[in-house]
């Protein structure tokens, strides 16, 4: 089974829900996917044993054989290539690597580079699979790192995703494919807000989810009260401990420091094993 | 008039917090929430809504049935696994690079105008608010964020505003690239956790990248007080001021539960040094000219 832990807010806690969750479970592989932020590493200290690079392909033009007939600016739907008193002007950042450029050219005049965006790193600790991706600083998408890293999903295995926050694309490059999502939130103004758009996240890929919230005494009762009408099940409670913030705020997982809970955690994926298999019986 | 963002890296720092504090202690000012992914600084900054526009960007393919051969050019061309065998395209997956459109011999493939959010310009108690809502799992939020402070800059300029005040999204990608980029100044909150160094450390990094000035505020300093000081040394050692220190305190949870900015809600220890820090940023920002 592959579970993804998402929210649309940030800082709720989903890294340490994956993190802990993970290392309560066996034959588990555990990808973090927000590559813009990630995070999970600090807590699981993995040994790293590969890296590659994450590259897109970004046109570049053989001067020799361009006439400057401006096909390629036509065909490119991001504004990323401009001809210019018959020369190409490629600009790589605006770049989404479709290849039509290239395709179209009727001089055969474009070949394809790489263009490094990111890096994806393998190790692991223990029992448990590692794997990160690292977008690079200034560049501006995501999701081709994300979908580097889960292309390491061992299916074999049960797989936890740590997702990036948030709504849009990098999100549901993460989430995409999976087969529960885990919505980490917190009872106030703004957590709430931020779980009702991710559920219709989720609820747009057609993807079961539950609900954990996570400081759950600092706040209102408006997030169970909205859980319930939308009958959303609710995973788990948990109050805010100055004990869990401090291990948090050092990089240690709870589950080494509080192996009591560890139960709690398996009992988690059991309640999300259960709830998965009900959706797919409807 | 002079422009900064509030920003983190890491979520869940107090970027909104902060910012509406700001707006509260700010005079002559626009606001602009670029989190338009999540947008959360309307719950309490209560905007009454002036005008609502459609954000559209970008195009989504659509294969017209009546039409398809079935050839499969479709789905040899597509980089995005956004064709299906059955060659309808999945629109959340759809790039919009109109490559298969182009390539498709029979002209089966439309593209269509996506519709991917709405953008406002409201009132609010401490002045404009310029917002946006990114529909739901669509792309370009680097644009609309872009939009967004294009709109909060010219409602300055016309008002003569002396601000700008910019809350931004979590993480270093597209949306916070077009947050920062021209501001005067990056305020990057940082909590005193090692996630919240390290991901600040990033964000920076995109910063220098993009040549904007950053200052930090450490957040809840008290929930680690030692990981608050080695943030505080890594400061130093990069050159950048720290502003301030807030420390952890359940009334800032209460004022958003009651929708209001903290400087409204109560006199304390968090809402003295708030205003320390806004008199610390204008004359270190006046400074400049």
């Amino acid at each position: 089974m592959i579970i993804s832990v998402a929210s649309g807010k940030g800082g709720t806690g989903k890294t340490t829900i994956a993190v802990n969750l993970a290392l309560s479970l066996s034959n588990v592989q555990l990808l973090d996917c927000d590559v813009e932020e990630p995070n999970c590493h600090i807590f699981i200290k993995p040994v790293f044993e590969s890296k590659n690079t994450v590259f897109i392909p970004v046109p570049k033009v053989d001067t020799k054989k361009c006439d400057g007939c401006g096909r390629c600016q036509e065909v490119c739907a991001y504004n990323a290539i401009a001809v210019v008193n018959k020369k190409v002007l490629i600009f790589s950042e605006l770049c989404h690597g479709c290849g039509s450029c290239t395709y179209f050219c009727p001089h055969n005049a474009i070949e394809e580079e790489n263009k490094e965006i990111g890096i994806v790193e393998i190790g692991k600790k223990d029992g448990t699979q590692f794997v990160h991706g690292k977008l690079n600083v200034g560049m501006m998408m995501s999701p081709p790192v994300i979908r580097a890293v889960k292309k390491y999903i061992d299916k074999k295995k049960t797989v936890i995703i740590d997702s990036p926050p948030g709504t849009s694309c990098p999100v549901i490059t993460a989430i995409k494919d999976t087969d529960f999502v885990i919505l980490v939130t917190e009872p106030t103004p703004f957590g709430l807000n931020d779980l009702v758009l991710a559920v219709e996240v989720v609820r747009k890929l057609g993807i079961p989810s539950g609900v954990i919230i996570n400081r759950s005494d600092l706040g209102n009762n408006k997030t169970d009260e909205y859980c319930a009408e939308e009958n959303i099940p609710i995973l788990a409670r948990i109050p805010f401990s100055k004990e869990i913030a401090g291990l948090y705020s050092k990089g240690n997982s709870i589950i080494d420091a509080l192996p009591e809970y560890r139960e709690k955690f398996q009992d988690l994926y059991k309640k999300v094993e259960q709830i998965k298999n009900e959706s797919v019986k409807r | 008039m002079k422009q900064i963002v509030i920003i983190s890296g890491k979520g869940g720092t107090g970027k909104t917090v902060i910012t509406g504090a700001f707006a509260a202690l700010a005079k002559n000012k626009v606001m602009a929430d670029c989190d338009v992914d999540a947008a959360d600084l309307h719950l309490i900054l209560d905007p009454k809504i002036k005008n609502s526009h459609i954000f559209r960007s970008g195009v989504i393919a659509f294969t017209h049935k009546e039409l398809c051969e079935g050839c499969g050019t479709c789905r040899t061309v597509c980089r995005f696994e956004a064709i299906g065998e059955d060659f309808t395209i999945d629109p959340i997956s759809c790039e919009g690079c109109a490559f298969c459109s182009l390539a498709c011999p029979q002209n089966a493939i439309e593209m269509k105008t996506n519709t991917s959010g709405k953008w406002f310009v409201s009132d609010t108690r401490f002045g404009p608010l310029v917002h946006a809502r990114l529909g739901i799992a669509e792309e370009n939020s680097g644009k609309l964020v872009s939009l967004v402070r294009q709109k909060a800059k010219e409602i300055a300029e016309e008002k003569k505003c002396s601000w700008v005040i910019i809350d931004g999204s979590p993480g270093i990608g597209c949306p916070v690239i077009a947050s920062i980029t021209g501001v005067d100044c990056a305020v990057i909150v940082i909590e005193p956790t090692l996630s919240g160094l390290h991901d600040a450390g990033r964000v920076v990094d995109v910063a220098g990248f993009f040549n904007v000035p950053v200052k930090i505020i450490i957040n809840k300093f008290d929930l680690n007080p030692d990981m608050a000081k080695i943030i505080e040394q890594w400061s130093d050692s990069k050159n950048i001021q720290v502003l301030g220190k807030i420390i952890f305190d359940k009334a800032v949870v209460q004022s958003v539960v009651e929708g209001k900015t903290i400087i409204e809600y109560t006199d304390n220890q968090v809402t003295r040094t708030l205003r320390d820090i806004w008199m610390l940023l204008e004359k270190e920002l006046d400074k400049k000219i």
